[in-house]
């Protein structure tokens, strides 16, 4: 059986809440304030951006100090395609640039006409974020900038008003999802109000829903195989707190459900019975609503309850 | 004394650009039977199994434990899981074996890279402090490195096109890879890298089988013994680290012993041809080694699976009695920040 293959968007987004340690905090609020902070290791290199361990040695390393907001290019890229939270909408140059006083070098972008007025080894300076909140991105980007290498520094306690001690990284990306093939034929039967579940070649199993493979032989399933409607209720819980944007009432009974014909039970709600009515053994079938892909819950069908011994190997 | 351990048969999928019909498991199972079917094993004869792949590729949670279905995992079968190349679950199989708990090894790795926008999700791999919120993307990160190689003078556009044309005109003999032959160098994707530099975006998977001892011999007739393997790490900021050599990988290189004598074939993990460059000068490889025989990374480049597919590849090699000593690179990280080196041997004809 041939099925079209399904596809859907996909957003995957995550804020991280990151906590920072004493020399990020130090040097993502420096940049809030228009000061750029690099540490020292204990051979003497300056290291920006500053990390708390030195990459060489592992040595603990906090003696901060104060370097130029100018600096040299020392390789770049040029991006004539920005993408989506890249800094700039522009095209622009990504460069890694050596501030003057670091012997390290920083990650931006650079914001030149075209790739003919970058070149390694240029001076550029830092160009600052209108509004800065204690993160990388409160420098907007790097600018051309003719000037002498300066490339004195001065120590710094890292200390400024209100310190920065945490960041949230935004994160989103879209993808196209496609569950493949046994899960297409499954979902698309569902989109008519079968049940299909795939059998095993090897051991005879049916698996509902079923993911392409038997997980006891490691070889594909393919043929199918129409369950149910009815099922038998072979073990549950009952849910007392409301989940967010789920409009079920509390209490309300989630169950396992071997439906017949299946050799594996599937998860799904109970209603139309009180919640403490519910038992192992209790006999089921799908309620579908309206227009709806997939069974809202599962119902008593009124059926005498299967005997124990019938399902207890699908518990 | 230590246990001898050899890969003694790899298979792999065709790279393709998008297996939208198939999910992960469905993708992967094939090569798994195919790899099993080699050796005459079944699961239940496999002492260890270990798999690497990264969930956010497809943006699939989980992934790997359904992708474990394939391999019939129950009765509970030892296994373990590395969200990293599959060529790091095979370092990991080697020191299982090399315990002596284990005689047999499964090594799995899939890449579904189709489903998202893999430039934009390769970022997430980096410092979230720092440079993550910048969001550059695997291509611009490769485009710095090679033109601090142009500037350096190691190379010029000309020379990496010239490294594009060679794979995918070798790739004409790899039924498996996605570019093969005649493709045109393209524009600019982030300059100076065009799109005949940047490895094609696909999907895939590959298996290998390791064995210790007689029993590498048992079930393969000319076993690609591991003579050493290594892994070292460079720190993760790119502007601490010498874009222009890859001190991780020699040093990778000299623990797994592959200075000791000349290789006649090397499998490299280059994505961008710029990082080919880098390799053959860190791994000091003469004109005389036939580098990439398959094509490498820029014939074929599913994500998690190219560095195992790089020691499948050398070890085949082997099996087939075309290379004697090979040696096999596996990279991850942007800008080839972490590097893994196998070398394989053939035993003498005469000595079989």
């Amino acid at each position: 059986m041939t099925t079209e293959v399904l596809k859907a968007p996909l957003v995957v987004e995550f804020p991280f809440t990151r906590s920072l340690g004493p020399v990020q905090s130090a040097f993502l609020t420096g940049l809030r304030e228009q000061v750029v902070l690099g540490v020292r290791t204990t051979d003497g290199r300056t290291l920006v951006p500053p990390v708390e361990y030195a990459p060489v040695t592992a040595d603990e390393i906090r003696d901060l100090v104060q370097v130029a907001p100018t600096g040299t290019v020392t390789t770049w890229a040029w991006n004539h395609a920005p993408r989506r939270d890249q800094p700039l909408e522009t095209p622009f140059a990504w460069v890694l640039v050596r501030l003057d006083g670091a012997d390290t070098a920083l990650l931006h972008a650079l914001d030149a006409p075209g790739p003919d007025a970058v070149h390694t080894g240029m001076r550029v300076r830092v160009r600052w974020a209108a509004e800065r909140t204690g993160a990388i991105t409160d420098i907007a980007c790097f600018e051309p900038y003719d000037s002498a290498s300066d490339s004195e520094v001065a120590a710094h306690d890292g200390q400024f008003e209100s310190m920065v001690t945490g960041i949230v990284a935004q994160a989103r990306l879209d993808y196209s999802y496609s569950p493949g093939r046994a899960q297409t034929a499954y979902i698309s039967a569902l989109a008519d109000r079968r049940i299909v579940g795939e059998r095993c070649p090897s051991c005879r199993k049916v698996y509902v829903p079923p993911r392409g493979a038997c997980p006891t032989c490691g070889v594909a399933t393919a043929e199918q195989v129409q369950v149910g409607p009815g099922g038998t209720v072979t073990t549950f819980c009952i849910v007392n707190i409301k989940a967010r944007n789920l409009d079920i009432e509390v209490p309300y009974v989630y169950a396992h459900i071997a439906l017949d014909g299946a050799d594996l039970a599937l998860h799904g709600r109970i209603g139309g019975i009180p919640y403490d009515q519910v038992r192992m053994g209790l006999r089921v079938e799908p309620v579908w609503t309206e227009g709806g892909r997939y069974p809202d819950h599962y119902r008593p069908t009124g059926e005498p309850d299967a005997d124990y011994e019938t399902f207890k190997e699908l518990l | 004394m230590t246990r001898e351990i050899a890969v003694v048969a790899f298979a792999q999928t065709d790279h393709r650009r998008t297996s939208d019909e198939l999910s992960e498991v469905e993708m992967l199972m094939p090569v798994l039977h195919e790899v099993l079917d080699r050796t005459g094993l079944k699961t239940s004869d496999i002492g260890f199994t270990c798999s690497g792949s990264s969930d956010y590729l497809a943006g699939r949670a989980f992934s790997f434990t359904l992708a474990l279905d394939g391999v019939g995992a129950w009765p509970p079968i030892s296994e373990s899981h590395v969200e990293m190349d599959g060529a790091w679950a095979l370092y990991e199989a080697w020191t299982k074996l090399l315990t002596g708990d284990a005689d047999t090894a499964l090594v799995y790795a899939y890449g579904k890279s189709s489903p998202g926008p893999v430039r934009d999700v390769l970022t997430r791999q980096l410092d979230p402090y720092y440079v993550a919120p910048l969001w550059p993307d695997s291509v611009a990160l490769a485009a710095l490195q090679a033109q601090a190689l142009i500037d350096e003078g190691h190379t010029d556009e000309p020379a990496l096109a010239a490294v594009a044309a060679r794979s995918r005109a070798d790739a004409r003999a790899n039924p498996h890879a996605q570019l093969r032959g005649s493709v045109p160098h393209g524009d600019y994707v982030v300059h100076p890298l065009r799109t005949g530099d940047c490895p094609p975006i696909g999907d895939g998977a590959a298996a290998v089988i390791l064995a210790a001892g007689e029993r590498a011999r048992e079930l393969c007739e000319r076993p690609a013994w591991i003579r050493g393997i290594d892994h070292r790490i460079e720190a993760h900021s790119l502007g601490v680290r010498e874009l222009t050599d890859s001190p991780s990988t020699r040093l990778a290189a000299e623990k797994a012993g592959a200075f000791e004598r000349p290789v006649d074939t090397a499998e490299l993990h280059a994505p961008f041809t710029s990082q080919e460059v880098v390799l053959r000068k860190a791994l000091r490889l003469g004109d005389d080694v036939r580098v990439n025989p398959s094509g490498g990374a820029l014939a074929a480049n599913p994500i998690m699976a190219a560095g195992l597919v790089r020691i499948g590849e050398a070890a085949a090699r082997i099996h087939r009695g075309e290379s004697d000593r090979a040696l096999a690179h596996a990279t991850s990280g942007p800008c080839l920040q972490q590097n893994l080196v196998a070398v394989l041997e053939g035993e003498a004809r005469h000595v079989q």
